[in-house]
C-alpha cells in the first residue's frame, strides 16, 4: 500500500502520478496498481518512469474506467502497487536511441537517466508532454508531433534502439530492424510490449506472446522482447 | 482487508480440515486451476504450503500454445478468458516441476484437459507411471486428478465432453480405470444438467466432482464489428458468477454423496462459507488471485476471524445446511 504524493495532469489525459514509499525497479519494469477494492476486477499494468528515493512515478493515459479512477487520485488517497515485475530493458553500451510514441515515453525516462548521453525521440498524435524532462539527458532530442516518429530515426547509425508505443509502431519498428539488419547493421531493437495482464507474475498466461522459439509471458518474460523475437499475428 | 491477531489457544480450536479420497486438506483453502500456475509464482508473495491444496495449471498430453489473439477481457465484476490451455505438457511438468511438487506440504492437484479421449486416458496413465515411480523411491508429487471435461476455450475435446452426460460417462470411466490415484471430476455450468452430470461421476466411481468451470460467454467490439476474441467465445469467471455457482453447487450436493469441491466467483471469507454452507466439502479460488496477489493467505485469516466471531469450531457444523 503506497500514498499518493501527487497526481498532475500534464496535458489532455495524461497524468504524472507519485507515490511516496522505499520502491525499486529496474528500467522498464511495471507495477501492477490498483486504487479500488474489488471492482474494477483486475489490476493495472504501469510501466516505472522513475523511482526516486522515496518516492515512485509514473505517466499513464486516461482510456479507461481503472485510469479514470487513477485520475481522481489526490494525494495523501492510498493506493495498492505490486512490483517490479518484469524484465526490462537491458543495461547496454554504445550508441543508443530511445524510441517512444505517445504515452510509450514513460518508460523510457527511467532510460534516459540510466543510459546519459542517447538519442531521444517522442512521437505524438496531438499535444506532446513531458517532453522538457528528457532534455537533461539525451545528447540530442527529437519531438515529432502528427507525424511518425519512426521515420525520424536512422536505425543503422545506433547500436541499440529501444521502442515502447502502440501496436502498430512496434510493428513497424521490427520491420525498420529486419530492414537495417539485412543491409549489414547489427542494431539491436528492443520492444516493449502492452498485452493485456491479468496475474502479472507469470500464473495465468493471459499475455500470452508468440516468440520464434514458442509462447512467452509478457509479464514474466517481457515486457522486453528483442524484435526479432516476436512473431505478430495481426 | 481483514487482520485480526488470534491467540494460539483460540487458532488451535478452529478445525478448517477436511479428508476427501484419504488426501488431507488442512482448510478449505484451495487455488484454482489456470490462475495459480504451478504454485512457483505466488510462493514469492506468502508461503502457499498455508494453503488447504493448488490445483495446478491444466495439462494436456502434448503441449499446447493456446490460443492466439486476445485472451483476455474484463466484464462487470468479472472477466472473460481464451487461453486455451496453453500448457507445457505432462511430461515437461513432471520433469520440470515434480521435484518442486514433491516438496509441497499442501494438496496437490494435477488438473487433467485434452483433445481426444485418447489423449485423456494416456495422460492419466502417465501421471499414475509417475506416482507409481515415487512412491517406490517412498515419495510424492501430486494427491489428486481432476479431470477437466468443462474447457470452454478448445475448440475438439474439452467441453464437447461436458455438455451431455452420456458423452462423458464413457470418458469419466476411462480414467478411472486408467488410475488408482483420487479421482475429482470438473464440471462445467454448461452441461445440459449439471446435477445429472454430477450423479454419473459418482456411478462411474469418482472421489468428488469439482464445479464450476467457466461460463460461456462473448464480448463485441462494436467498431470493428467482431468479437475481441479469436475463438468467438471466451469463459466467464470471478464475482460476477458467484451466484450461480453457489446454486449449481448446492443443487449437486444435494444429488451425490461424494465430496463437491465448489468455486466461481469466490471473494472473501464470508463467500466461502456461503458455498460451504451450500455443501461445498473445500472451495477453489480463481479471479480472486488477480485482486488480491495475497489471496490465499488473507482468506484464510478471514475465515479463522469468521468462525471466531460466529463461535464456529468446525467447518462441519455449517456444511450443507441450507
Ligand atoms: C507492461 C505494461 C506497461 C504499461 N505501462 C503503461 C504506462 O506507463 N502508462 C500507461 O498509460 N499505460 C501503460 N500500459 C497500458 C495500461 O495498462 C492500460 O492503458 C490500462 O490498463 C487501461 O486500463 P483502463 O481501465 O483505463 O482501460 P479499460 O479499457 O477500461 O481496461 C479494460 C482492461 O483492458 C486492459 N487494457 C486496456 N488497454 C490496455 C493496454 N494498452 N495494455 C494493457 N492492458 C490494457 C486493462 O488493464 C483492463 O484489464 C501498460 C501496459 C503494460 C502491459
Ligand atoms: C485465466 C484462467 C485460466 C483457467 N484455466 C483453467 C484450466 O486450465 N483448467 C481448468 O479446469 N479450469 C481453468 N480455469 C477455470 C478456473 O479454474 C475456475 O473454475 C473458474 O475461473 C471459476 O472460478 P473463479 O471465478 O474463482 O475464477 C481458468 C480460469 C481462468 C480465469
Ligand atoms: S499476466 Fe498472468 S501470466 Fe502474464
Amino acid at each position: 500500500m503506497g500514498t499518493v504524493i501527487s497526481n498532475e495532469q500534464l496535458a489532455d489525459n495524461v497524468y504524472h502520478l507519485r507515490v511516496g514509499g522505499d520502491y525499486s525497479g529496474e528500467m522498464g519494469q511495471f507495477y501492477m496498481l490498483r486504487a479500488w477494492d474489488n471492482y474494477p476486477v483486475l489490476s493495472r499494468p504501469l510501466s516505472i518512469h522513475q523511482v526516486g528515493e522515496d518516492s515512485i512515478d509514473f505517466l499513464y493515459h486516461v482510456v479507461g474506467e481503472g485510469t479514470e479512477l487513477f485520475a481522481k487520485l489526490t494525494p495523501g488517497d492510498p493506493i495498492q502497487l505490486e512490483g517490479p515485475f518484469g524484465s526490462g530493458f537491458p543495461k547496454v553500451e554504445g550508441r543508443i536511441a530511445l524510441v517512444g510514441g505517445g504515452i510509450g515515453i514513460a518508460p523510457l525516462m527511467y532510460c534516459a537517466r540510466e543510459l546519459p548521453g542517447c538519442d531521444v525521440f517522442l512521437g505524438y498524435s496531438r499535444e506532446p508532454f513531458a517532453t522538457e524532462q528528457f532534455r537533461p539527458y539525451a545528447d540530442k532530442l527529437t519531438v515529432d508531433v502528427g507525424g511518425l516518429i519512426l521515420d525520424s530515426v536512422d536505425f543503422k547509425a545506433y547500436d541499440h534502439v529501444f521502442v515502447c508505443g502502440p501496436h502498430p509502431m512496434l510493428k513497424a519498428a521490427q520491420h525498420k530492424a529486419a530492414a537495417a539488419q539485412s543491409e549489414g547493421s547489427r542494431v539491436n531493437v528492443y520492444l516493449s510490449l502492452e498485452n493485456r495482464m491479468a496475474c502479472g507474475i507469470g500464473a495465468c498466461l493471459v499475455c500470452s506472446v508468440s516468440c520464434k522459439d514458442g509462447q512467452r509471458k509478457a509479464c514474466a518474460d517481457g515486457p522486453v522482447f528483442l524484435a526479432e523475437e516476436v512473431v505478430f499475428h495481426d | 482487508m481483514i487482520r485480526t491477531e488470534t491467540s494460539g489457544a483460540a487458532d488451535t480450536k478452529l478445525d478448517l480440515s477436511t479428508v476427501i479420497a484419504g488426501v488431507t486438506f488442512k482448510n478449505p483453502i484451495v487455488m484454482a486451476s489456470g490462475t495459480f500456475g504451478f504454485g512457483r509464482e505466488y510462493a514469492k508473495f506468502y508461503d502457499v504450503n498455508e494453503l488447504g491444496g493448488i490445483s495446478g495449471k491444466g495439462l494436456t498430453l502434448n503441449p499446447k500454445a493456446g490460443n492466439p489473439g486476445v485472451r483476455v477481457y474484463e466484464t462487470p465484476s468479472g472477466m472473460l478468458n481464451s487461453v486455451g490451455l496453453e500448457n507445457p505438457g505432462i511430461h515437461a511438468f513432471l520433469k520440470k516441476e515434480g521435484a518442486y511438487w514433491e516438496s509441497l506440504d499442501t494438496a496437490r492437484i494435477v488438473n487433467l484437459g485434452g483433445n481426444t479421449f485418447e489423449d485423456y486416458v494416456t495422460g492419466a496413465e502417465l501421471i499414475q507411471q509417475d506416482a507409481d515411480r515415487r512412491a517406490e523411491h517412498g515419495t510424492k508429487a501430486v494427491d489428486m486428478i481432476e479431470l477437466n471435461i468443462s474447457c470452454p476455450n478448445v475448440k475438439e475435446g474439452g467441453i464437447a465432453f461436458g455438455i451431455r452426460t452420456c458423452d462423458a460417462r464413457e470418458l469419466v470411466r476411462a480414467v478411472r480405470g486408467a488410475t488408482s490415484l483420487p479421482l475429482s471430476v470438473k464440471l462445467s455450468p454448461n452441461a445440459e444438467d449439471i446435477a445429472d452430470m454430477a450423479a454419473m461421476c459418482q456411478e462411474e466411481g469418482a472421489d468428488a466432482v469439482s464445479l464450476i468451470n467457466t461460463i460461456s460467454g462473448m464480448k463485441i467490439d462494436v467498431r470493428r464489428r467482431r468479437s475481441v476474441f479469436n475463438n468467438l467465445y471466451a469463459g466467464l469467471s470471478g464475482p460476477a458468477i458467484k451466484p450461480v455457482a453457489l446454486r449449481m453447487v448446492h443443487q449437486v450436493a444435494k444429488r451425490v454423496s461424494i465430496p463437491v469441491i465448489g468455486m466461481g466467483g469466490i471473494a472473501s471469507a464470508t463467500d466461502i462459507v456461503e458455498f460451504i454452507m451450500a455443501g461445498a466439502a473445500v472451495v477453489q479460488v480463481g479471479t480472486y488471485n488477480f485482486m488480491n496477489m495475497r489471496a490465499g493467505r488473507d482468506l484464510l485469516t478471514g475465515l479463522r476471524q469468521f468462525m471466531i466471531e460466529e463461535n464456529i469450531s468446525s467447518l462441519d457444523e455449517i456444511r450443507g445446511i441450507i
